[in-house]
């Protein structure tokens, strides 16, 4: 029984609605009132929510095995035919939607936290200028990240990746007056300029190996007609079960994980996110937290067939997760802008995700985006508020005791803290759980893969001693804020707390997908997913994820919910039992602490080897465009030029005026004995008209008798 | 009835007479009159002509010439006075502007 309904023949609309309000917002938005600008958007938004739900309520009907739907609105790039597996195929890319449980997740909660924090944004931004302007932004990022996660096929999966790339930077660049806002614009954009070609050269490489972008053909009336990814890889290993870790596979994947590294921010191009704060916050929340940088856990889970294929591909993936998680986690222990310890906090969890889907576990990292869409954003969201009631102020060394002053923020922020602490039975317990407890069985006997399980847990450790720092800083202890602003500290307005205590919700609640793992059954979420995310070729042994008794799982919890304990435990002994301790442990170690500080001078470090790098070759081309093409090249053409100009004036004037002289000249000496004539004098005239009767005269006499003759 | 031939001694003997004023006189205005005894010859010739063939056509024609001398010699007049305010003379050898 094949899933149908209004709500998913009307899937369109679900992109469609923020676009709509985007282009009215950017076109006449300037003329509109801010009531009406708030309608509108956050209106569209709400409406995608609702079509959204709706659609993923009526795709639940169907059984398990058929929940996918897919629609084709049109053919939008055909360029005919291309060579793929076995000779030509007809390669058509279109604009096309696909529903299935991995997009469903994904487009709730694109809609669901994106409605949130637009209604939170009606709030924070109401007194900033360029209120149109930051909601038609907004609504843009909606319709690109909606398309990029209803997206049937790659090509257009990029449409919306460049999409909300461009909104990421337009939004970052918000308030543009700000040098430094604008210069972090465009460091993301370029930064993510270099993860999108591999991305692209990715796209290239699956076109041609298996002939289509499609991902899947599921749910197609022709399925022969309209080929996807999926089923062509199904072939291609029915056929030759030797491909298992082909290089095409390996090389399919590590270039779509480049683009996933610009996107999701991991090593090495995790630099724009922390200077991608200069946004406001509710773009922090939404775009640098909650959905575009999961855009590369998206796209690797939904290639997932590919990358349990190419099982090289995979151990970087983790690798490069747990390194950038550790990584991340370390800096954001001595950042003391409260937007950046949780810009890096966010990098370190979106390492956790890579972590996950690099082990194999595929659902794991979608779960931990879904949870942390919900506290990351919620933190976020309660930082703005914090700022919002400091009016701007951001370092956390300048916060304090605001616990009983704000309260309505206070406690959602203290339920996010303990849900990314990984605290039970809060979202960020059970989905860490999750990763680390696959993570921990990835090893099977190889022990090689142990590391990728401690650097993990001691994370997870390091997070909840960085949140809890930040948490004590901004809410706890003696007030440090400047007693011009003490006087002004003020709760936020209904319309930014409302959301806080939504989100502080699903942070609780979120995880509980997981709850049956307590008694040794299956993540319900996992289970959903499962159709989505299944493999094309059997287990082997290597990669197999070992199904772990319910006694190592309890085992693996309480470590878990062990360093996550001792992590806060030392927050509280550093920042609030003791707050002058941490200056001593930073005056102890000033050579860590100014590493740290300085974030292991990763942006100098590619400043020289890249940045200046490149503006050497810049200045170098400059040189060369001065010396060489305009020396050698433009001068040089000038001067043959005026050479030849003066080449050409000589002739002109000496033989072309030369030969038209000459003619005059002659004119001139012949008119010499007729001019001697013309004397102007006209008594000399009359003389000779005379002279001339006389003659004529003289003539006709002398005739006379021959012309009377002839006369007769 | 007289000869044609006094006739024609008389208009050849003004004719002569302005011809010469024309060519040897330097004060424009003397060259003036010099013309209108030119045309006074021609005049004499026709009427005489007229007369002697007894056909009225060459008389008419004097009128008309009388005529056309008169408005000649108004045009002429108006010309040396624009020159006269121009160049301040009259005299033909100081008018010499029209040559190369």
């Amino acid at each position: 029984m094949n899933p149908s309904g209004y709500f998913l023949e009307h899937l369109w609309l679900i992109p469609l609605f923020p676009l709509v309000t985007a282009a009215l917002m950017l076109l006449i938005g300037r003329t509109l009132p801010r009531s009406a600008v708030s309608f509108f958007c956050v209106g569209s938004v709400f409406l995608s929510f609702v079509h959204a739900a709706g659609a993923v309520y009526q795709l639940m009907a169907a059984s398990p095995e058929n929940r996918v739907y897919q629609q084709i609105l049109f053919e939008w790039i055909t360029p005919g035919a291309m060579p793929g597996p076995g000779g030509l195929v007809n390669f058509v890319a279109d604009w096309g939607y696909l529903l299935d449980p991995l997009s469903c997740v994904m487009v709730l909660v694109v809609t669901g936290v994106g409605f949130l924090i637009h209604v939170y944004s009606i709030g924070y931004m109401g007194h900033e200028g360029g209120y149109y302007r930051f909601f038609g932004y907004m609504n843009l990022f909606m319709f690109s990240m909606l398309t990029l996660v209803l997206a049937n096929n790659l090509l257009l999966l990029f449409v919306g990746w460049e999409g909300v790339g461009l909104c990421s930077y337009l939004l970052i660049g918000f308030y543009f007056l700000k040098k430094s806002a604008s210069d972090a614009g465009k460091k993301a954009f370029i930064v993510n300029r270099v993860g999108d070609t591999g991305f692209l050269l990715g796209i290239f490489l699956i076109a041609t190996t298996f002939g289509t972008v499609r991902f899947t053909s599921q749910a197609l009336s022709d399925p022969v007609a309209f080929p996807g990814i999926l089923e062509t890889l199904r072939t291609m290993v029915a056929q030759n079960p030797l491909l298992y870790g082909a290089p095409i596979f390996t090389g399919i994947a590590l270039l779509l994980f480049v683009g996933a590294t610009g996107k999701s921010a991991q090593l090495p191009l995790y630099v724009w996110l922390p200077d991608a704060m200069e946004g406001p916050t509710p773009v922090s929340a939404l775009i640098h937290a909650a959905t575009m940088v999961t855009a590369g856990v998206y796209m690797v889970a939904r290639m997932s067939a590919i990358y349990q294929l190419a099982p090289f591909a995979m151990d970087v993936v983790a690798v490069v997760g747990a390194t950038t998680a550790i990584f991340a986690a370390s800096m954001a222990v001595v950042q003391n802008d409260i937007k950046k310890v949780l810009a890096y906090s966010t990098i370190s969890q979106l390492g956790y995700m890579f972590l996950a889907l690099g082990v194999g576990a595929f659902s794991a990292g979608i779960f931990h985006l879904m949870t942390h869409a919900f506290f990351k954003a919620l933190l976020f969201l309660g930082a703005g508020s914090v700022i919002h009631a400091l009016s701007g102020e951001q370092d956390i060394r300048k916060m304090g005791g605001l616990w009983n002053t704000i309260p309505a923020t206070a406690v959602p922020f203290l339920i996010a803290t303990l849900a990314i602490a990984g605290v039970p039975p809060l979202a960020g317990f059970f989905s860490k759980d999750e990763i680390l407890g696959h993570a921990f069985n990835r090893h099977n006997g190889a022990d090689r893969y142990l590391f990728l399980w401690t650097i993990g847990l001691i994370t997870a450790g390091i997070t909840a001693f960085y949140m809890f720092r930040l948490f004590f800083q901004t809410f706890r202890g003696r007030s440090r804020v400047a007693t011009e602003l003490e006087e002004h500290i003020h709760e936020s307005p209904k319309s930014m707390t409302v959301p806080l205590a939504i989100l502080a919700f699903l942070s609780i609640c979120a995880g509980w997908f997981a709850l049956p793992v307590l008694w040794g059954e299956e993540n319900t979420f996992g289970t959903f997913l499962e159709p989505v995310l299944r493999r094309v070729q059997q287990e082997t042994a290597a990669v197999e994820l070992g199904h772990h008794t319910l006694f190592k799982e309890y085992l693996l919890m309480m470590a878990s919910v062990g360093i996550a304990a001792l992590g806060i435990w030392l927050a509280y002994r550093v920042y609030l039992q003791f707050p002058k301790l941490h200056s001593k442990i930073a005056e102890a170690w000033p050579r860590l602490h100014n590493v740290l500080l300085h974030k292991y001078y990763v942006d100098e470090i590619y400043d020289a080897l890249f940045v200046n790098r490149v503006k050497d070759l810049s200045t170098a081309l400059g040189v060369v465009d001065a010396k060489l093409i305009d020396g050698v090249g433009v001068d040089g053409a000038g001067w043959l030029a005026r050479v030849a100009s003066q080449i050409s004036m000589w002739w002109d004037k000496w033989v072309i005026d030369g030969l038209v002289n000459v003619t005059g000249k002659i004119t001139r000496g012949l008119s010499v004995p007729v001019r001697m004539f013309q004397t102007g004098v006209f008594s000399s005239y009359a003389m000779l008209i005379l002279l001339g009767l006389a003659i004529l005269l003289s003539y006709y006499g002398y005739h006379m008798h021959t012309i009377v003759r002839n006369l007769r | 009835m007289m000869p044609i031939g006094y006739y024609l001694f008389l208009s050849m003997a003004l004719f002569l007479i302005g011809a010469i004023g024309v060519i040897t006189r330097r004060n424009v205005i003397v060259v003036l009159m010099s013309i209108e005894l030119i045309l006074n010859a021609v005049n004499i010739n026709l009427v005489a002509f007229s007369r002697m063939f007894g056909d009225v056509a060459g008389q008419v024609f004097a009128l008309f010439i009388i005529a056309d001398a008169a408005a000649e010699a108004a045009v002429g007049l108006g010309i040396i006075i624009a020159f006269f305010r121009n160049r301040e003379t009259v005299m033909e050898d100081e008018m010499d502007l029209l040559k190369w």
